[in-house]
């Protein structure tokens, strides 16, 4: 029986011939990160499995918005130094874990890493087996393994073409609305087909990024030279691209077609709220904030297309616009490409790198009874700050065109 | 570790995030907080005043997706509020195994929320996996872990703390 | 007899011919801000602001908002802001710290009289005006658009000499506050005459009327010349009232700072008046955990040119976090533009939105105990910027960008 990519991944690393799904296997792990320091300390153990395979960069409350978040991060400044962990990124060096971890070179296909925070499916993107790993990171720091159930996998067929206005972000919201919120519920989710073929890698590590919004244990793409490109130059160990064999059996096999796809928006509430923007443009829904930053939608081509829309318009008076890049390095390819000069110059607050508005830490948390129009992965009640304000998700163009119109439009009239 | 759980019902809709367990703007923005005080926050926004009514040993039943979202440890708020075990009609990974790592029993249970009303009484075994309510008589079948498998396992240590205490002195990993 | 500078500005502006310290005078005021709404407003049913084009609004301390709270109080900010039709209203990504994005919207000119919550109100003193910090009188002050004054005795600081190349007018506060003490001022209006006052660039001055409360001053003032008018033209709302001391202006006490032997000074904590020149702490090697360039002391063009003169091609170092927060959103634009974010960022230096930042201890860069920052701002006492454990020292960007490459607190002279 062939397997799919995330058993296959699984298997290597358990160091068996093969798995299927609802075993339970321990697994050896490329990569971690380092949260769980000092559950390791307080445990008594003075070393960790590997201090190049641990990453920590602090991103969601750099710069430290109290002095309990500072004294926290001084404590994560003397674990890095006691455990001698390689890759730290200081303020000014760091970014969104999840960018970050994959500009230092720290993913590559096939591998299998289990970090800190929701969002580690990203790391699908690289054809990697990414998933998170919350307190039992510490097993991983100690050990360098973990146990992992063997999940289920369903297949996403992303049939036609993509119609140039629309990106990845309306390709997940799209799916997210006709299969809900829970078709991956701890499964391995593989997007494979055309579409999937045509997406840049930014659009795709968006829907990666997005596999935990729909439950996803994994959120797998097969990797090709786009892939390989972005990987250059970052990863100098050997790796292989892996892909499913033909007889691999899959719970279910999800089919769409996207050559008719139009910009979506999700509604407060749920990413699976997702409806066609041309469907609400009679609610004229008015905006109080405008967030281009996340995890999920702030890399270059999400800045460039913000920055194409915008340039030459005001923000409109009654909308603030929030952009931050998710690294240090894309706010400096950014700056020099001009993006964020546009971007201010129309009345856009460009911040540093932070994860900040995304889950209402900081850097612009949402009043009672304010409307967000966001970039970001989650609007959830109460997510990005008070739970009287509303979120609505929506792809980089659609965040900036209404940004500039005061209220939800449809970016297409702007491109 | 308790194995049978007897106690009244809360119920919760469909997709209960992490974010409504534990509020990011209060909780996280504050991480010199107690657990104590952080579970006062859990559920806030959906249910106001939730807090002030569960009492230790209630049980907690939800729909699909729950535990949905961010990453943030929920079942510790739960724990604290006196949560003795949860079920739901599914749940998800990370909430799942922040669950086992905190010791507190959590069982997916497809069809639970048509299951039990708010304010009956279940009695639930987590080995067997067997749900019974108390005030209908009727019985249900929850998803038990393999008894060899290592959540359950870390589960019945009570915990992912006390499950690596004792492994890593055993690996010799502790200096003496 | 003659009249300060002060005098002169509280004379035209309560209608008198001469005013002497110690009098009691009502004041028209030019111009006022708000930072949140005017219950007393509401209470008494009042309608409308003594001028919407003079009652300025921005949201700087806690840009972008950091809770629920600071986000409803942001937004009671903005409605309060429409509802009493505020012309000069600045959301965020066009807003800055208020003394630096009020003047770049035309809200002082020479020879006003401006007072406004946050101490810092002093700093108008660079444009030849008036800067008076007020509190609990605001209401008053935004319903009827006057105040009354007690005429200040005024100090004057002649200084003399030249001030070198390495030395700005941080250096210059810094030792005067170390010579003569932070009370030196107290309720007292100070007056800075003399070459190096016009040697000095319109940024320089802006610092020294800004710490002006450092020293205890009501208002610290500087005569108007070309480089005040290069920043104000195309700017000011009305027509300047330039105003300079008369020969025979009585002055309470006059000192003479001799600039030409200064070398760049750093306050250490925990308080400005501790200052001492750098070169000679730097044996210490007192190691820096963040270098703060920021606030409406030092984050300006020229404060950030600096900078990024010193850390072009070089590193912060790697124990060392910096944070830079421009004063305002133009400060941000121009930087952009210079190529100076792309030189800071490249050197590893954090770039935040423009805002009062980590100065006031508010959010965006608090210190944990036992940490050392270096800063551009202004104050230095304990716990100012965060825990009460931490250290703060005051010093030029210059220093703290050169503080920031050694990670230790470092002379800057060697980097230009």
């Amino acid at each position: 029986m062939g397997m799919t990519i995330a058993e296959k991944i699984l298997a290597k690393h358990a160091g068996v011939d093969s798995v299927k799904p609802g075993q339970y296997v321990w697994c050896k792990v490329d990569a971690t990160s380092g949260h769980s320091l000092r559950a390791l300390e307080l445990l008594g153990v003075d070393r960790v499995w590997d201090p190049e395979r641990v990453f920590i960069v602090d991103d969601h409350q750099a710069p430290p918005p109290t002095i309990e978040v500072a004294n926290r991060m001084r404590e994560t400044r003397r674990l890095v130094k006691k455990y001698g962990i390689k890759h730290y990124y200081e303020y000014g060096r760091g970014g969104i874990l999840h960018q970050v971890f994959a500009e230092r070179g720290m993913y590559a296909p096939g591998e299998l890493i289990a970090q800190g925070d929701s969002h580690s499916t990203s790391g699908g993107v690289f054809n990697a087996c990414v998933t998170n790993a919350n307190m039992d990171a510490v097993h991983i720091l100690a050990f360098g393994d973990l146990w992992f159930r063997v999940p289920e996998s369903v297949r996403v067929v992303l049939n036609g073409t993509l119609p140039a206005w629309c990106v990845g972000k309306d390709v997940i919201l799209k799916v997210a609305s006709e299969l809900g919120t829970d078709y991956g519920l701890y499964k391995s989710v593989e997007y494979v087909g055309p579409v999937a073929a045509q997406m840049t890698l930014a659009q795709r590590w968006t829907i990666s990024n997005m596999g935990v919004e729909v439950g996803a244990k994994f959120a797998l793409f097969e990797a090709d030279a786009k892939t390989d490109a972005f990987l250059k130059d970052r990863v100098t160990r050997p790796y292989e691209h892996v892909t499913a064999d033909p007889d691999a059996a899959y719970e279910a096999q999800y089919e769409f077609d996207l050559s008719t796809l139009t910009p979506m928006v999700a509604r407060p509430g749920d990413p699976g709220n997702g409806v066609p923007v041309e469907s609400v443009l009679t609610e004229h829904v008015k905006i109080d904030q405008a967030f281009l930053g996340s995890c999920t939608n702030a890399r270059l081509e999400d800045l460039e297309v913000a920055a194409r829309i915008i340039k030459g318009k005001q923000i409109h008076p009654d909308v603030r616009m929030l952009v931050s890049p998710s690294s240090q390095e894309v706010f400096g390819q950014a700056l020099k490409a001009g993006y964020l000069e546009i971007l201010a110059d129309a009345g856009a607050l460009v911040e540093h790198s932070t994860c900040g508005p995304c889950y209402g830490g900081h850097m612009g948390v949402l009043g009672d009874h304010e409307v967000c129009i966001s970039s970001s992965n989650r609007n959830f009640q109460g997510r990005m700050g008070s739970p009287l304000a509303k979120v609505w998700l929506a792809s980089p163009a659609t965040v900036a065109a209404s940004a500039i119109a005061g209220e939800i439009v449809d970016p297409r009239q702007y491109l | 570790m308790q194995t049978t759980f007897t106690g009244r019902v809360w119920k919760f809709g469909e997709a209960i995030s992490t974010d409504l367990m534990v509020p990011g703007s209060k909780v996280l923005a504050n991480p010199g907080i107690t657990p104590e005080e952080a579970a006062q926050f859990c559920m806030s926004a959906n249910r106001p005043g939730w807090v002030d009514q569960v009492q230790p040993g209630d049980l907690l039943v939800a729909g699909t997706n729950f535990g949905c979202g961010s990453s943030r440890n929920g079942s510790q708020p739960l724990k604290v509020l006196g949560i003795a075990c949860v079920l739901a009609d599914s749940v998800s990974r990370i909430h799942l195994r922040n669950a086992v790592n905190t010791g507190l029993p959590t069982l997916v249970a497809p069809g639970i929320s048509a299951f039990v009303e708010e304010g009956q009484r279940l009695e639930v075994n987590i080995v067997s996996g067997q749900v019974k309510n108390l005030d209908t008589g009727k019985t249900l079948q929850a998803q038990a872990w393999p008894e060899d498998s290592p959540p359950f396992q870390i589960l019945m240590a009570g915990g992912l703390d006390a499950y690596m205490k004792d492994k890593v002195r055993k690996a010799g990993l502790v200096r003496a | 007899m003659g009249m300060t500078m002060a005098e002169k500005i509280l004379a035209s502006r309560s209608g008198k011919s001469v005013v002497a310290p110690g009098e009691y005078v009502w004041a028209k005021v030019d111009g006022t801000g708000v930072f949140g709404p005017i219950p007393m407003m509401e209470e008494l049913g009042i309608e409308q602001v003594y001028d919407t084009a003079r009652v300025y609004a921005v949201d700087d301390h806690f840009a972008p908002s950091p809770t629920v709270e600071r986000a409803n109080a942001h937004k009671a900010l903005k409605d309060f802001a429409t509802k009493y039709g505020i012309e000069n209203y600045f959301e965020y990504g066009r807003h800055g710290i208020l003394h630096q994005v009020f003047p770049e919207h035309g809200y002082v000119s020479p020879g006003d009289l401006i007072v406004s919550v946050d101490s810092h109100s002093t700093s108008y003193g660079c444009f030849n005006a008036m800067g008076a910090p007020i509190m609990e009188e605001l209401s008053f002050v935004v319903i009827t658009g006057q105040l009354w004054m007690r005429v200040p005795p005024s100090i004057k600081f002649t200084l003399a000499g030249t001030l070198p190349a390495y030395c700005v007018g941080k250096d210059v506060m810094l030792k005067i506050a170390a010579d003569y003490g932070t009370d030196v001022a107290v309720y007292k209006s100070v007056e800075f005459l003399g070459p190096v006052a016009a040697q000095l660039s319109l940024g320089s001055r802006f610092t020294m009327s800004n710490m002006g409360v450092e020293i205890g001053a009501k208002c610290a003032i500087f005569e108007a010349d070309d480089k005040t008018y290069e920043f104000l033209e195309g700017r000011m709302k009305r027509e300047p009232q330039p105003v300079s001391p008369d020969p025979d202006a009585r002055y309470e006490a006059e000192y003479t700072v001799d600039c030409t032997n200064l070398e760049p000074m750093v306050a250490l904590p925990h308080d400005p008046s501790n200052s001492h020149p750098v070169a000679a702490v730097e044996s210490e090697r007192l190691r820096v955990d963040q270098a703060f360039l920021g606030s409406c002391t030092n984050a300006r063009v020229e404060d950030i040119a600096v900078a990024a003169k010193i850390l072009q091609g070089r590193q912060v170092h790697p124990d060392v976090r910096m944070i830079v927060t421009p004063a305002s959103s133009e400060v941000w634009h121009e930087c952009a533009r210079l190529g100076y974010w792309e030189v800071l960022s490249a050197a590893g230096a954090m770039i935040t939105n423009p805002g009062c930042g980590a100065c006031p201890g508010g959010h965006l860069g608090l210190l944990a105990d036992q940490e050392r920052c270096i800063s551009s701002s202004n104050r230095n006492f304990q716990g100012r910027m965060g825990s009460p454990l931490a250290e703060v020292c005051l010093a030029s960007p210059a220093t703290v960008a050169a503080s920031a490459i050694k990670g230790y607190i470092a002379d800057p002279r060697e980097f230009m």
